[in-house]
């Protein structure tokens, strides 16, 4: 499968088996049409968004720590073998796509990713796969990332006036306000 | 015996509302009779199968809108699990469900093992195997005695549970919990087989396909339940593809699409079983591939019985898997490696990875980002109930709000793991 047609490819790469096709914001519809149209990934699987803030930050003194650290009073934060190759931006959002033919016996599947920053918008894909309505509200709810021309951009598993993205690095656990009754 | 009018079959061209796919909007012209009446229906009803909100516009018994609302149940799933150790957040992936917890399980163990690249024995894999498919039926089960529950038929309700009792036994025996077993451990099982699992099991491979004969003679012929299953919900073949809807759901569609063919993991692609695909998309077609699969799983458990291969249950690997018990006396290696990783944990390797299964709902994916670290820096799941309310605003269009339920339920979906 030939992958160089894809409109606004930025790169192609192969990791445990999975194909992941970088792509430009700019240039997403057109090739997520193409995907579905020329090469018959007309299943949209999941769409999902990492947060890489933190990702590769400079190391604390012994080890490679991650973002928080090393705490020798906290097992699990464990420091990095090795400090993980940087990220071009903030946010990536994967689309994974399927080819599904009835029938058919074998599973196709490609990544289309899309790097984004705080604030940049991505195109929504709604118009080519429907099921994309839901995921983005998904991503833009626990993630903060706007998607341009998606028909109802609105939070979906948070409550409407909920502050903040949960799934964001930035955010603590146990970060919201605890709710009393008899509180005013 | 008085068989139900046929109802009109399949449509042509889409019914996926515009432009929100997910949304139906009430026409204007009907909005401005001033006739329609706004009902909420839910989060608390008995018949969501959870915390589902439905609002639906009314014009006289006709669904002229709907939205589904979602979220009342989400619980930070994904994110709690960032904070915990690999090993520590294999518990949270099965409690999202509490009908399909090991398939949510597998595809979590899988995707770490995925990264890792770590083998897992052959006895692990087909014991995997086994306790999926008996979980496919346990999650069936529920299913058809609560769906029929909501439609009005008590009995088959029992018959379900007694058999769903007997699965429950059985993982009962293999993790010493009833739900939630928490037997899937990255690398193979957290333990070795239990004697006396397998006897019980093929006696249970034994009762199960009386029992489902038994469940259709309640249903098959019951006119109330045919005339509010046929024809009702209708999803065609390519809307349900647009929708993103897998499992169940698609196959009533008349897809022939199921994970353990197309890509088979595990052992799948060493025994027989048969894909029930209908044609006509209704509900009785969806009940109708429910009940042929709990006939084709029980025929994957009882080869799985057969074929279960011996030796370890668990891949030799003292970087990932703790070591044996009886080494910790002797070995000071072993108990290094088992005190570094209860404490801290083992580290998996820089990478993303996608992995999906089947799960008795449809597609179950888990999306793993590590950067080397001991703890996972992303998980995602794509929950197949999620994708499968989407489709609530297609299957209603110009239905009854008393064949909402019906349609609803048919969808099978858990709301634990939508809202996650």
């Amino acid at each position: 499968m030939s992958y160089a047609g894809v409109p606004g490819l930025v790169e192609s790469r192969e990791a445990h088996g999975e194909t992941t096709l970088v792509v430009d914001p700019a240039r997403l519809v057109e090739a997520a049409e193409h995907l579905r149209d020329e090469l018959g990934f007309n299943f949209l699987s999941d769409v999902s968004s990492v947060d890489y803030l933190g990702w590769s930050d400079e190391p604390v003194a012994g080890s490679w720590g991650d973002s928080s650290g090393r705490d020798l009073n906290s097992p699990g934060s464990w420091g990095l073998a090795r400090r993980p190759a940087p990220k071009p931006k903030r946010f990536a959002v994967n689309y994974h796509l399927l080819r599904l033919v009835s029938g058919a016996r074998e599973a196709p599947r490609v990544r289309m990713q899309v790097w984004v920053d705080d604030a940049e918008l991505v195109p929504s894909v709604v118009g080519v796969w429907p099921t994309a309505d839901w995921h983005e509200r998904e991503v833009f709810d626990m993630m903060g990332i706007r998607f341009s021309g998606h028909p109802n951009l609105v939070r979906i598993l948070m409550d409407d006036d909920w502050e903040g993205h949960p799934l964001r690095k930035d955010y603590p656990i146990g970060g919201e306000p605890v709710r009393f009754s008899g509180e005013e | 015996m008085a068989i139900a009018p046929e109802r009109p079959r399949i449509y042509e061209g889409s019914r996926i509302p515009s432009p929100i796919p997910s949304v139906l909007l009430v026409p204007d012209e009907l909005r401005k009779t001033d006739d329609i009446l706004e009902v909420n229906f839910g989060p608390n009803h008995p018949s969501t199968h959870g915390v589902l909100r439905l609002v639906v516009e009314l014009d006289g018994e006709r669904v002229v809108g709907l939205r589904a609302v979602i979220g009342y149940l989400h619980t930070g799933f994904e994110k709690s699990m960032e904070s915990k150790t690999w090993w520590k957040a294999i518990p949270y992936a099965p409690r999202m469900d509490y009908l399909s917890f090991q398939a949510n399980e597998l595809a979590f163990v899988m995707a770490v093992e995925k990264l890792l690249g770590i083998e897992v024995p052959p006895k692990a894999v087909w014991m995997r195997m086994l306790l999926c498919e008996l979980n496919r039926v346990h999650s069936h089960l529920v299913w058809l005695g609560t769906s029929a529950l909501e439609l009005g038929a008590i009995s088959p309700f029992w018959y379900t549970f007694r058999e769903r009792d007997r699965i429950l036994d059985l993982f009962e025996m293999v993790g010493g919990a009833r739900m939630h077993t928490r037997y899937f451990q990255v690398g193979g099982l957290a333990e070795d087989i239990p004697s006396g699992f397998f006897g019980e099991c093929r006696r249970f491979c034994e009762v199960m396909p009386g029992a489902v004969d038994q469940y259709e003679q309640l249903l098959d012929q019951n006119e109330i339940w045919l005339k509010r299953t046929k024809g009702v919900g209708l999803l065609s073949a390519e809307d349900a593809i647009a929708l993103g809807q897998s499992g169940p759901v698609l196959r009533g569609s008349g897809v022939d699409w199921d994970l353990r063919k197309a890509s088979p993991y595990l052992a799948y692609d060493q025994v027989e079983f048969d894909v029930p695909v209908k044609r006509n998309g209704d509900v009785w077609d969806r009940y109708k591939v429910h009940m042929d699969e709990m006939r084709e799983s029980t025929r994957i458990v009882a080869q799985a019985l057969e074929g279960m291969p011996g030796g370890a249950w668990i891949a030799d690997d003292r970087k990932v898997v703790l070591p044996p018990r009886e080494e910790l006396h002797t070995s000071m290696e072993s108990l290094i490696h088992h005190f570094k990783l209860v404490t801290e944990g083992f580290r998996v390797p820089e990478g993303e990875v996608y992995v999906a299964v089947e799960s008795p709902r449809g597609e179950f994916g888990c999306y793993l980002c590590s950067d080397g670290g001991p703890r996972p820096w992303r998980v995602r799941f794509r929950a197949p109930s999620f994708v499968a309310l989407e489709a609530t605003a297609t299957l209603m269009r110009d239905a009854l709000i008393a064949d909402m339920i019906a349609a609803v339920g048919s969808l099978d979906t858990v709301m634990g793991e939508c809202d996650r």
